[in-house]
């Protein structure tokens, strides 16, 4: 790839505006500048423990203002060059040689994707708007002015929708009209006044409009990159890049669950007695609910049964589990006629045959179960008092359930799942719990350990 | 009315023929749905053509920019009697779609997305391994099925409908259709009834069938006021010191239906019910003062129990200020009334819809299409059926010159209606936006000789 061997060349151009404002890059051309081998392994190791940690920060929920804080440190702590006006070099060259690693398959382009995408958001952020402004002309963002004719017409509407989120009331010049399409958040949490399919945004909300732009680009990059990496560099750098690029990748994959090795399987005649000791809330409540309904919605079945896939449940067992309980609502014949397919499908037997991975608590909490569904996070979807009753039920002693309302109260769920995790087993859980399949196998760790000194 | 014009066909006839050839007729063709039926259904009512012509969006015709592959990378999915599912059909003329529907005689079509290759040849790309078999256009679909409304109605459940709960499909209608066409800026939307417990919504702009998973996810959630789950009290929550303009519009919809229809037919406020609803109210004081009012109360008033409760409620509300209560009765009215949409099958391309005009097998009825202008007068009770029309065809003599068979029957008003009011403006702009991509392209490609 020409990145590494072309000619030393001033890049640092790209680093200002040309009235000298520091801006950001958009990682539109690789960089042609030489790299030293050492560095790029080094640069890159910077660059992924800072998309790890945004990572880490995201699956633990963490709000905007907290996100913002983590990537401005994280970012001064691994990405400072010692020579300031080598910043620049080390972004680039960090970012193009982790595209080299993460392009290579589906799973590893998504993460890599949203990583790189909220550290942009956040980088973004935190440049004035004469940068913003820029950096939309550069992206090519169609976008236009509103006129003070319009403004007063539209005055009315844009000060409830302004209200509506708690915004400041805009004025005629901070405020653009862009096609609803290219702002699909601000849409999506009614943020902005949409008329006859333009959105008007105001200047503080441009970041959610570059975003997309950004993701965008980088995503198709990313398939180019895939495809280059195949067809060329992989063969041509075996000796060199190639170990480097493929060493980086596998040493920072986390767990995903997907059949738990450790503990092995779980059979069918054990799984009420691991069900009540083991399962997380969220599982909990499905499971149960599915031995009372003897039927859950869509949402339901695919958290809980991935979820038991990732514990060990064999395919033949899954499908006996649900079928003893489907069959009693809808019949055994309906069962195997429009339920049976979809749980081999979640075992990789039908369709795409891609082996599904359990939902992380990142993915549950965000579901959005509607009438009828029992999926998501309870501690995030139940009421109050639904949620002081399940605790209860669970064995919860009133003193820390206090507690864990108050963190699910204050949204931070995942600390509540881990309160709850503690308060059942008696013991600290420092890592905090981000996957339902990692609640399990802590659970049954512990309990094996306590089982052990007790026969001992 | 088709379907008056068609009962009163059969009462005149009733006077004009002796009885025992009614019967006859009834005979031929009892309620109900069989293959039989359904033969003759897709070979003489089917409105293959015009079908046809609306998933080719203009792409049938003789023009330079046509592109010629583009009715033939379209999924349609059979189910096919006795239940067996049959994905990944496609066709490459109207000709060839036509023969084997009637040929392959399906229960159910289901439309889906406009691939980037041929649907029926996905195997051949997916060797590559780089994601060519991807969807790249489809329609902006909703499904809204009355049976996610069970917790607010209390005449039916599940799959059954009647009118007094229809409503609430009706408010739907509207509350979706003026946001499509005022908010974001669509003109070709297509309203049908799914045959037995809602609706589907089509949306059929250029600009809407290439819309990307991300973007048709923010309209749908733009759509959601819903939220929690069969576990929260609170339905609906209407945070934050204002209405979004589109909540504010919508609540005119929402209200009118709520205190003139809804909350007398369903009896929202009655000894048995109004518990749900105060169950609503975060405000204990209110809940008390009204439950003592209401507790024991049986005065036969002239006025319903329901709207003088409800009236007393809004009351209470209102002279309170403390701030859980400033939304109460908006947030009442909206879990009662706003449309629960199924929010995946809007999400992503590549989800499949069953296509209009298809007949519902548990029911008999035909998915026609609903006039959103008229959608008040829609009753899902009398949409014709199968049998019906079948019978219609029987009676209705020799076929004129020039005459459609469907003219004749209670299905003709809803293929006139299919075809004017939607298709024909669709391929109109369809054609108007073929012909400036066109001409874009000459001027380009004269610019770029000139130079």
């Amino acid at each position: 790839m020409e990145v590494f061997t072309s000619h030393k060349k001033p890049s640092s151009s790209l680093a200002s505006l040309s009235n000298g404002v520091p801006t950001l890059p958009l990682y539109r051309s690789p960089p042609t500048l030489e790299v030293r081998l050492e560095d790029f392994e080094r640069f890159a190791v910077d660059r992924l423990l800072v998309l790890r940690a945004i990572s880490d920060g995201l699956a633990r929920g963490k709000k905007p203002d907290e996100m913002g804080k983590l990537v401005t440190d994280l970012w001064k702590t691994h990405m400072r060059h010692p020579r300031a006006s080598e910043d620049i070099d080390k972004d680039i060259i960090s970012h193009f040689v982790l595209r080299l690693v993460y392009c290579r398959s589906e799973e590893l382009r998504k993460w890599f994707l949203s990583m790189e995408s909220t550290l942009f958001r956040y980088r973004f952020r935190d440049m004035n708007s004469d940068v913003h402004l820029a950096l939309m002309t550069e992206l090519g963002i169609p976008y236009k002015v509103v006129s003070q004719k319009e403004f007063e017409d539209l005055r009315e509407q844009l000060n409830l929708v302004a209200r509506s989120v708690n915004q400041p009331l805009p004025t005629p010049n901070g405020l653009y009209k862009v096609s609803f399409e290219e702002v699909p958040e601000l849409v999506a949490s009614r943020k902005v006044f949409i008329q006859k399919g333009y959105a008007y945004v105001a200047l503080n909300q441009v970041v959610s409009f570059v975003v997309p732009h950004f993701r965008s680009h980088l995503s198709k990059a990313l398939i180019l990159t895939n495809r280059k990496w195949t067809s060329m560099i992989r063969e041509q750098e075996k000796d060199r890049l190639t170990p480097i690029v493929e060493a980086l990748a596998t040493s920072y994959l986390g767990p995903d669950y997907c059949q738990d090795k450790e503990f092995g399987e779980i059979s069918l005649k054990d799984i009420d007695q691991v069900a009540r000791t083991s399962f997380p809330l969220c599982m909990q409540h499905l499971f149960n609910t599915l031995r009372e309904d003897h039927h859950l919605k869509h949402g339901g079945r695919m958290q809980l049964g991935l979820f038991l896939k990732g514990v060990g449940l064999k395919l033949d067992d899954a499908l006996a589990f649900w079928k003893a309980e489907f069959s009693q609502k809808v019949g055994a014949e309906r069962f195997d006629k429009e339920y049976a397919y979809s749980i081999r499908h979640n075992y990789g037997k039908e369709g795409k045959r891609t082996d599904y991975t359990p939902y992380s608590c990142q993915k549950i909490i965000l579901s959005t179960p509607g009438v009828g569904d029992h999926h998501g996070c309870p501690y995030r979807h139940f009421s109050e008092e639904n949620l002081r009753a399940a605790l209860g039920k669970m064995g919860v002693s009133s003193r820390a359930l206090d507690d864990i309302v108050e963190k699910a109260k204050s949204r931070h769920y995942q600390l509540a799942c881990t309160l709850t995790f503690e308060a059942l087993h008696a013991t600290s859980c420092d890592a905090g719990i981000n996957h339902p399949n990692q609640y399990f196998s802590d659970s049954q760790k512990i309990l094996k350990e306590k089982n052990m000194s007790t026969t001992a | 009315m088709t379907k008056e014009e068609a009962e009163n066909g059969r009462d005149d006839m009733l006077i004009d023929n002796p009885e025992p050839q009614h019967k006859e007729l009834d005979d031929a063709f009892p309620e109900g749905f069989s293959s039989n039926y359904l033969k003759l259904y897709y070979g003489w009512l089917f409105p293959h053509a015009d079908m046809s012509k609306w998933m080719a969006y203009g792409n049938d015709g003789k023009h330079p920019a046509c592109d010629q592959s583009y009715f033939g990378r379209r999924e349609y999915s059979f189910t096919l009697e006795n239940d067996i599912y049959v994905r990944f059909q496609s066709f490459k003329t109207a000709n060839e779609l036509e023969k084997t529907i009637k040929e392959q005689c399906p229960f159910k079509i289901d439309i889906g997305p406009v691939y980037s290759v041929d649907p029926a040849k996905r195997h051949a790309y997916s060797q590559s391994g780089d994601n060519i078999f991807t969807p790249v256009e489809r329609e902006l679909v909703f499904d809204i099925d009355i049976s996610d409304y069970d917790d607010v109605r209390y005449c039916c459940s599940g799959a059954d409908v009647c009118l007094d709960c229809w409503p609430l499909m009706t408010i739907a209608i509207k509350v979706i259709d003026i946001a499509l066409r005022d908010d974001f800026g669509f003109n070709h939307i297509l309203w049908a009834y799914s045959g037995r417990r809602g609706v589907h919504c089509w949306v059929c702009d250029t600009k809407a069938r290439r819309l990307n998973n991300e973007q048709r996810s923010a309209i749908a959630e733009y759509f959601r006021v819903y939220k929690g789950n069969s576990n929260s009290k609170s339905k609906v929550s209407l945070v934050g010191p204002a209405l979004h303009p589109f909540l504010v519009r919508s609540y005119n919809v929402l209200s009118e239906y709520f205190e003139k229809t809804l909350l007398c037919s369903q009896q929202l406020l009655s000894d048995e019910r109004y518990e749900n609803i105060l169950d609503m109210i975060s405000d204990e004081s209110v809940t008390s003062e009204l439950r003592g009012k209401w507790q024991g109360n049986r005065r036969s008033n002239a006025n319903d129990i329901n709207i003088v409760r409800w009236e007393q409620l809004k009351h209470l509300c209102s002279r309170k200020k403390t701030p859980g209560l400033r939304r109460c009765v908006e947030e009442i009215v909206f879990s009662y009334t706003y449309p629960r949409i199924d929010m995946e099958v809007s999400k992503h391309m590549n989800h499949l819809l069953k296509s209009p005009f298809c007949v519902h097998p548990k029911t008999g009825r035909v998915c026609v299409p609903i006039n959103p202008d008229l959608c008040d007068e829609f009753d899902p009770t009398t949409v014709p059926t199968l049998s019906k029309l079948l019978r219609e065809i029987n009676t209705g003599g020799l076929q004129a010159e020039g005459e459609k068979v469907w003219d004749r029957t209670s299905m003709g008003k809803s293929i006139r209606y299919f075809k004017e009011s939607f298709l024909q403006p669709l391929l109109k702009s369809c054609k108007e936006e073929m012909e400036a991509s066109y001409n874009a392209k000459v001027q380009q490609s004269k610019n770029t000789l000139g130079w």
